[in-house]
């Protein structure tokens, strides 16, 4: 028994007993401040349970754009970072639709197509940019060194930012109210805000439907065969680059519906837009285990629910003031704890056997 | 007319020539061999004839269509499977999965399919996972359907290997030493699962070995390589007893021993 901890122990480093140190103040932290909030009695069970509704929708936008940075990581190794500009080009371009829609009256007389129509433009646009991107700037460097794409990448996405902001112009743009998801609805007794338990449940829909064509479909299929062998896989019949841009079309899609979900819930457009929810959707897929498809689902709606409540939870109750603009901090706080405790997320193991 | 044909194939990578000047005719419905040492350039050849690397001199024919500049894909699309020595299944991935995506190139259903036409989607993957259900009970791992490749014992993966190409429905089967790290008797009953692969799928077969005991009797022809040359070509009694592969197998002091004691045992007789 000592014999055995002693030589545990001397596999122990410096560095392990400072992250340790540093795990347990984490612990003290978050249990000292959710025990303060919970007590306290400043916030109702009601907004409690506002809180992880208004998570849950924010995270299943996330989820939908984790999709994307996933699926690339997978087949590609390489981290998409101007996937946060597809996702915000298809709702900018979708504006301009909306606007006219709603000028017409056809948000107001027919709502649900006046939605469907903005949905499909966006998703469109978004899994256009998406697939160019891979054609243009990555396609090229297939091959070269794992740092170049990534810094094309940035590039890009600086190149998509700046192009957007001169097309439709720098400044905010506030997208069309759809009347049925106006207002709330009552649940089980409890009152929700229609909007977001309707993000919630058509993103959830919106991810089950895309698993399912990954799992299930021949597309799919080839999808995972060029993730695991592209030499394989062309043997296989596989055309691997036509499935590598279908990849980058699926995340496309799912992040142009994202991108709508999210200029429906907080009513704006802008070049920009595309800069946080994209980091925050990439620290999602790292929570779940990045290229793991379920692990990037569940990352977002974890990360979503812990955004939201982070900050009355853990940060009020420890006296921080005006906790809620602390949020971002809370999410990039997770993903480096990530980083250092667990790098392979969630549900992954992959990172690990690949890095 | 041959089913593939190379002509005087040249590969060379940097100053070493690893396949020179090779020619090579695999007759349809043939067990046809490559034997030769380690490093003969066997394995080279399949990487030309499936397009993984480009010849230098030379043509590859495959129905008397020019192949050796089409990519991989299009030249498995063509009906040329393959097999790795080193086994290359998708690990991750069921068993049942790898089959179904040899399968690729004959579903057609692809990205709106599913949306558009659920029902012919759901018609063709049913027929899709019954044939893949056929062969995976043909070679005898029906029962290993559900579990991840990589978790199959070693025999198991090279017979998914073998199912897999043939899910391809390939004209022409390359089989890369399919019998590497097998035991003798498992070693013979993949030779006979060879012949009768032949026999019931109507495909033509070559195949690599380094051990030429193990093809000669199920080929129709052998081809010896050396050094990336062609040494010797013919029916299994006749390149055994071609004087060139035992100096090629045994070195020169064995082959002009051999010459020797055969011919004194002629004078003996």
């Amino acid at each position: 028994m000592w014999e055995r901890l002693r030589y545990r122990l001397r596999y122990v480093s410096g560095t392990d007993v400072a992250l340790w140190i540093v795990a347990a103040l984490l612990l003290v932290m978050i249990t000292v401040g959710s025990y303060n909030s919970l007590t306290s009695g400043r916030y109702t069970g009601k907004q409690w349970f506002d809180f992880i509704i208004s998570g849950l929708a924010q995270g299943s936008i996330y989820a939908l754009i984790a999709l994307g940075y996933t699926m690339v990581y997978g087949i590609l190794f390489m981290i998409n970072f101007a996937h946060g500009e597809v996702f915000m080009s298809g709702p900018f371009t979708a504006y301009f639709l909306a606007e006219v829609l709603e000028q017409r009256g056809l948000f107001e007389t027919n709502p649900w197509l006046a939605l469907g129509l903005v949905m499909l433009l966006s998703m469109a646009v978004s899994t256009v940019v998406a697939v160019s991107l891979e054609r243009i700037a990555y396609r090229p460097l297939r091959g070269a060194p794992r740092l170049v794409p990534l810094i094309t990448a940035i590039g890009a996405s600086f190149f998509l930012q700046y192009t957007f902001r001169g097309l439709y112009t720098p400044g905010f743009k506030a997208y069309p109210e759809v009347q049925p998801l106006k207002g709330t609805w009552t649940l089980f007794g409890l009152e929700i805000q229609r909007m977001l338990i309707a993000v919630f449940v058509s993103s959830l829909l919106l991810l089950l439907l895309l698993y399912a064509f990954v799992q299930f479909t021949k597309v799919g299929r080839a999808i995972r065969a060029v993730a695991e062998d592209q030499q394989a896989a062309a043997l296989m019949g596989v055309d691997v680059d036509r499935t590598i841009s279908i990849t980058f079309a699926v995340g496309g899609a799912a992040a142009g519906a994202a991108g709508v979900f999210y200029a429906l819930m907080f009513r704006q457009v802008n070049f920009f837009m595309g800069f946080f929810p994209g980091l925050k959707a990439f620290t999602a897929a790292v929570l779940g285990g990045i290229g793991n498809l379920p692990g990037a689902m569940l990352g977002g709606l974890f990360l979503g629910v812990f955004e939201s409540l982070g900050p009355s939870l853990f940060l009020e109750g420890l006296g921080v003031p005006a906790a809620y603009q602390l949020k971002d901090a809370i999410a990039f706080t997770m993903l480096v704890l990530f980083l250092i405790f667990r790098p392979t997320g969630i549900l992954g193991e992959r990172l690990a056997k690949r890095a | 007319m041959a089913l593939l044909e190379c002509q005087h194939v040249t590969k060379r990578f940097g100053g070493l020539v690893a396949v020179n000047q090779v020619d090579l005719q695999v007759e349809p419905l043939s067990i046809h061999s490559v034997i030769g040492p380690n490093g003969a350039g066997k394995t080279t050849l399949f990487n030309l004839i499936t397009g993984f690397y480009r010849v230098d001199e030379g043509s590859i024919l495959f129905e008397g269509e020019p192949i050796h500049w089409l990519s991989p894909t299009h030249i498995a699309r063509k009906g040329i499977a393959r097999t790795y020595q080193n086994i290359r299944l998708f690990g991750d991935i069921s068993v049942l999965e790898n089959v179904l995506i040899g399968m690729h190139t004959h579903l057609r259903s692809w990205v709106f399919e599913p949306i558009l036409g659920i029902r012919h989607f759901l018609d063709e993957e049913r027929q899709a996972y019954k044939r893949a259900m056929e062969l995976l009970e043909y070679m005898g791992i029906g029962e290993w359907a559900f579990f991840k490749a990589k978790n199959l014992p070693y025999g198991q993966q090279r017979r998914l290997e073998i199912a897999r190409a043939l899910a391809l429905e390939p004209k022409l089967l390359l089989l890369d030493e399919p019998t590497a790290g097998m035991n003798p008797k498992e070693t013979e009953e993949t030779m006979a699962l060879i012949k009768r692969l032949r026999d019931d799928f109507n495909i033509t077969i070559l195949l690599i070995e380094h051990d030429m005991r193990v093809v000669m009797n199920i080929s129709d022809i052998v081809t010896v390589l050396d050094y990336g040359e062609k040494i010797s070509e013919g029916t299994p009694e006749q390149v055994r007893s071609d004087p060139r592969v035992i100096e090629a197998y045994l070195g020169r002091g064995a082959a002009t021993a051999m010459a020797m004691a055969t011919s004194s045992t002629a004078q003996g007789d």
